[in-house]
């Protein structure tokens, strides 16, 4: 049995569901991630595209986009990091309560992208762990959403109970 | 690269820029909004003083988007550097392009011909609307009203389609060239640019009717924010921001390029310079805009859309690099070299639809420029805030940054 | 209209003016110690009430007056600019007396040539950076400032500490390729322009 599989057991039908806790955990996860909109520069559009009328980003979920990183569980990261925005960018990363996810949308946030210069940081990834990297420049807001599909894949398969038990081990220890 | 589960100690940048700025006695409170908050349009930060809930002293600091695109400039030849300018006021990519490629022309004496000139127009003016349908839009966000966001973005993504059609990208168009355009209108394009032109002032109506005259709307914006003629001049300001406050300055009257004194349209001007009257401008500048499309569509020219004797400065198409030696040739000098641009100084503005953009380019000859400044007309309209702000309520910074319509992309540059 | 008569008289009210040629707009260029003056005599008396762009530009190490400072006003009344150049004397220490006292919209347009060029505007009520950040120690559109830029710690310690991350030069490979336009084929031919870090020369230390 994968860790997506939700069991029942028909003698008790309607009153118990046997599944494993990761499953139940990662279901829950993967259809209600709140995304931070860390909107930089253009890519801040694109995103701000998925969210409105034609795209739709609230299909899968995601439309409680929120600002206060306290409330959020996915940070978008859109548009070019610079050198000043960094510190910026970490310490909402670090106020964002576990678990958390990084998506680097578009060519600036994964690598810099066109604006190799001295006040650029050449990708995110420097300061915070990225999860998922989203080509173009802008990425189409089509684009956005299979990454955020892929996100949610990734949640899926997470073990989410051992995630949990080796923190708390690391915390006492 | 690891996670860590460290925090970061949260007496953050709030606390240490206000314990810089303000020496605080009494009941003042010293307050940080930014650089990644919603009212602020992407990455301004405000560093407030507040006495209760009144301002009494704004600072506003910029920064946080400055990618170095002007040092970049100096290091590219100038078709390279088409593709950042569409990324400098990124709701209105098409104008930009089209001012920068002005600039140089300008530089080089260059004429273009008139179904080139046609197609800038039409362009600029259709990044004029997808502009303010996102400044109206995001504007009543900002006041408390979600709905008529969803109604602009809905038009945007038609026009996104058109641009799309036209460039091959949404948003970032990288579409002129010096000399010319990267590629002449599509079959059939021109129709459906009437088409949604036509339908728009249905759209831009329901906007309206959702805000212009909605009770809390005017409560909130009317009034707020006045900005005096004087005021608007001494700090620079340009475009919808400094028409509203009734001057009557728009370059594409004062200083017509591009063909635009063809065009019979009207430059809306407000009276009181207070945020409703800048967003009544940008309402009547869509309306107007969409009169000059007609007009250019109407009497659309034929002929060359490039400068066909600019044998140094434009690439040919590629049909005939692809046929002809000669043709190879001059690619090939002009992809290699950069367009060959005289020694010389030259500034030009467009009317941009945040306000006049401006290049000053230095050339010593050859393909690179020596030197190129940008003025952004967000980065002088923003300055303003430090004098506008005091004596408002906390709450109106929101309308008052919502109707000076900024973007930081060419604030910051 | 910004026609002969009005150049010519301005160049007579005001000795210390020399034109210059220019394919746009009237160029004078005026001497640092009497800007303020001029610009407010501009102001005030010839109508030119919109400061729209103050800038500098660096003519380069060799330079003998290696900083000058460009103003753009603009007039309703004449609808048309006027180009002011003024050189900063000093090229060790450039400085350039402030007019943000004239035209407030100058203040930000200081504080930004002061960011990019390290041009000190005497007089300036807040002339700190604007751009960069409060201890960034280099002065970007000087002309010996590479693109990619220079190593640099970050402004927070605390960020530092736990991502190891600071300011690095920029990875130039396949970067922006232009020709030197001169010299035997195998030096012009097109190339990476900023060489500070390629696939040729290693990363500085």
């Amino acid at each position: 049995m994968t860790a997506n599989d939700v069991a029942y057991n028909g003698k008790v039908e309607g009153d118990v569901i046997v599944t494993r806790a990761d499953a139940v955990i990662n279901w829950i996860r993967q259809h209600s991630v709140w995304p931070m909109p860390m909107g930089l520069a253009c890519c801040a559009i694109e995103l701000m595209a998925s969210a409105a009328s034609r795209y739709d980003i609230s299909r899968f979920g995601m439309e409680v986009m929120r600002f206060s990183p306290r409330q959020s569980d996915c940070m978008i990261v859109a548009g070019t990091v610079t050198y000043k925005m960094a510190e910026v960018v970490r310490r909402i990363y670090d106020q964002m309560g576990d678990p958390k996810w990084v998506v680097a949308m578009g060519a600036c946030a994964s690598t810099g992208g066109m604006y190799r210069s001295y006040a650029v940081m050449q990708g995110v990834d420097n300061i915070v762990p990225v999860d998922v990297y989203v080509s173009g420049c802008p990425p189409r807001p089509e684009a956005l959403l299979d990454a955020m599909m892929k996100l949610q894949d990734k949640i899926g398969n997470e073990s989410s109970v051992r995630n949990l038990r080796k923190k708390k081990s690391v915390a006492s220890g | 690269m690891s996670t860590t589960t460290k925090e970061i100690s949260v007496g953050d940048i709030g606390a240490r820029g206000a314990e810089a700025n303000t020496k605080l006695d009494g009941d003042k409170m010293a307050l940080n909004v930014g650089p990644s908050h919603p009212t602020t349009h992407g990455v301004l930060r405000l560093i407030m003083e507040l006495n209760g809930d009144l301002i009494e002293k704004c600072e506003p600091v910029l920064g946080y988007l400055h990618r170095g695109d002007e040092k970049i400039a100096e290091n590219m030849t100038y078709n390279q550097f088409v593709p950042y300018t569409d990324r400098l006021d990124y709701l209105a990519p098409l104008s930009n392009n089209v001012a920068y490629a002005l600039t140089v022309e300008k530089l080089a004496n260059l004429e273009v011909p008139p179904r080139c000139q046609a197609i800038r127009v039409l362009v600029c003016e259709m990044a004029r609307i997808s502009s303010h349908l996102l400044g109206m839009g995001v504007f009543g966000m900002d006041a408390g009203a979600w709905t008529p966001f969803m109604y602009t973005f809905t038009e945007r993504e038609k026009l996104y389609t058109l641009f799309e059609e036209l460039t091959g990208a949404r948003f970032t168009t990288s579409y002129t060239r010096i000399g010319g355009v990267a590629r002449d209108i599509p079959e059939g394009w021109l129709g459906r640019v009437e088409k949604f032109v036509d339908q728009l002032p249905k759209a831009i109506a329901e906007v309206e009717k959702l805000l212009t005259r909605n009770r809390i709307f005017l409560d909130r914006t009317e009034g707020i924010g006045e900005i005096s003629k004087e005021d608007a001049l001494a700090y620079g300001l340009t475009g919808p921001n400094l028409r509203a406050t009734g001057i009557d300055l728009d370059l594409r009257k004062d200083k017509p390029y591009s063909g635009y004194e063809q065009y019979d349209f009207d430059v809306p001007i407000g009276t009181k310079g207070d945020c409703y009257d800048r967003y009544l401008v940008r309402i009547e500048e869509v309306l107007q805009s969409i009169r000059i499309i007609k007009q250019v569509i109407k009497d659309f020219p034929t002929g060359a859309w490039y400068a066909e004797d600019a044998k140094k400065i434009f690439a040919p198409p590629k049909e005939k690099i692809l046929s002809s030696m000669e043709e190879l040739i001059q690619n090939f000098m002009i992809v290699t070299e950069g367009p060959q641009i005289p020694a010389g100084e030259v500034y030009f503005e467009a009317e941009n639809p945040k306000g006049a953009l401006g290049f000053y380019v230095v050339s010593k000859g050859g393909g690179v420029p020596y030197r190129m400044k940008i003025r952004a007309p967000s980065f002088c309209n923003l300055s303003i805030l430090e004098k506008l702000a005091p004596g408002h309520f906390l709450s109106d910074i929101t309308v008052i940054l919502g109707s000076l319509d900024f973007v930081m992309g060419e604030c910051d540059r | 209209m910004i026609d002969e008569d009005f150049t010519k008289s301005l160049l007579d009210k005001h000795s210390y003016l020399t034109q210059r040629e220019s394919i746009d707009w009237f160029t004078v260029e005026c001497p640092g110690s009497e800007l303020v003056s001029f610009v407010k005599a501009m102001r005030d008396d010839e109508g030119f009430e919109l400061l729209i762009d103050l800038t500098a530009i660096d003519h380069g190490e060799g330079a003998e007056c290696r900083f000058s400072t460009v103003i753009h006003l603009y007039s309703l009344v004449h609808r048309g600019y006027v180009r002011i150049h003024s050189l900063c004397l000093d090229n060790d220490k450039p400085s350039m007396p402030s007019v943000s006292d004239v035209y407030p919209a100058a203040n930000w347009h200081e504080r930004e040539t002061f960011d990019m060029f390290g041009i000190h505007f005497s007089d300036h009520p807040n002339l700190k950076r604007i751009l960069m950040w409060d201890e960034y120690p280099h002065f970007p559109l000087r002309k010996e400032f590479p693109l990619a830029g220079i190593d640099t710690p970050l402004p927070a310690a605390d960020v530092v500490e736990v991502t190891k991350a600071s300011v690095e030069p920029a990875p130039m490979m396949g970067g922006p390729f232009v020709s030197s336009n001169s010299g035997p084929i195998s030096d012009s031919e097109p190339r990476a322009k900023d060489e500070s870090w390629t696939e040729r020369k290693e990363k500085p230390l």
